[in-house]
């Protein structure tokens, strides 16, 4: 059980600059409430931010060129139909892991 | 007080199919971890303060290649930004409760505990506190566990990613976008799509010219804005 002072230091920076934008918008809407046009832009926020997100995996920029990840695009397929299917989020988890562990297997 | 109990209860149950996706990073990050020379102390410490699944497998990145600490804390930042967005999109729905109850709430946020908040947004405008604080505290103490659990494995193996563990996150992602699309009315649902559309269009633009994690939030935004303005 040991801790190195770097360590520490990147633990004590990263906890505060993660905190800080997390709790933020709590204080800031207790106090204010927003106009219409913030509220409308803001209900689009958790569609766009989880495609973002997917899409984020889908390939890697080097110098200027996307290269694109196969394994994600073909793991995937099954993990949307799984989601489609059965609306279940433990049962696309599993279909996803179980799809990406096959498709490094046999690649 | 029985009704909080009660609501507590009912977050806990709402987290329960998204542990399967912490277990999977968690136990990841700590194999990582473990391979990365960062100490289970380091491991329990991360998870416990910074708590933030990919930033975390980006610090131990940075850590193991002896990158300077303004660079890894500033690109923490960069890459946890997210969360002031989600924050915006969900804070309304507590406004009702104590300053105490919404930085608390603000504290234990995440991708996951947002999209199941989110999707319950689509039905209702206000949430209950208890409800999300149930949510939040049993993805916390997953999160902590399995990432410890990951540590200690991590002395046996080497590559989480052949088990394809690293796949639950966005696995997770793509049932909550699915999940919050279904619940939409269909006149809603063709704008929606479009908007999704918009965002893999921004993410391709934007992925040339800053680091993914800045393409996320740019076109996120860009996105949304082209959202309200297409709206009918």
């Amino acid at each position: 059980m040991t801790i190195s002072t770097t360590m520490l230091l990147i633990i004590i920076g990263c906890c505060l600059v993660t905190l800080i934008p997390r709790i933020a918008p709590f204080i800031l809407l207790k106090k204010v409430s927003l106009p219409k046009w913030m509220t409308d832009w803001l209900s689009y926020i958790p569609i766009c931010i989880l495609t973002a997100l997917i899409v984020q995996g889908m390939w890697t920029a080097e110098q200027g060129k996307l290269i694109i990840s196969w394994h994600y695009m073909l793991a995937l397929i099954p993990t949307v139909i799984a989601a489609l299917w059965t609306r279940s989020l433990a049962v696309t988890v599993i279909v996803g892991v179980v799809a990406m562990a096959l498709v490094r297997m046999f690649s | 007080m029985h009704e909080d109990r009660q609501q507590f209860i009912q977050g806990v149950r709402d987290c329960l199919p998204t542990l399967l996706g912490y277990i999977g990073i968690g136990a990841a990050f700590g194999i990582v971890g473990a391979s990365s020379n960062v100490s289970l102390l380091e491991i329990a410490l991360l998870s416990l303060l910074v708590y933030a699944g990919s930033a975390q497998f980006i610090i131990c990145a940075l850590f193991v290649v002896h990158t300077p600490i303004p660079v890894i804390v500033a690109t923490t930042f960069i890459v946890n930004l997210r969360h002031f967005l989600m924050g915006l999109a969900i804070a309304p729905a507590f406004s009702q409760y104590s300053m105490k109850q919404n930085v608390l709430l603000g504290t234990l946020l995440t991708d996951e505990t947002f999209g199941v908040a989110a999707s319950k947004l689509t039905k209702q405008t206000k949430l209950n506190a208890s409800w999300m604080h149930g949510l939040n505290i049993t993805a916390y103490l997953c999160w902590l566990l399995s990432s410890l659990a990951g540590a200690m494995l991590g002395q046996w193996i080497e590559e989480p990613t052949v088990f394809g563990l690293d796949f639950a996150l966005p696995a997770m992602f793509v049932a909550l976008l699915i999940i919050q699309l279904q619940q939409q009315a269909a006149g809603k649902l063709m704008h929606l799509l479009a908007v999704v559309g918009y965002t893999i269009i921004f993410m391709v633009v934007f992925s040339f010219v800053v680091p993914s994690h800045l393409a996320v939030l740019l076109s996120t935004m860009s996105a949304a804005t082209i959202g309200v303005l297409t709206k009918r």
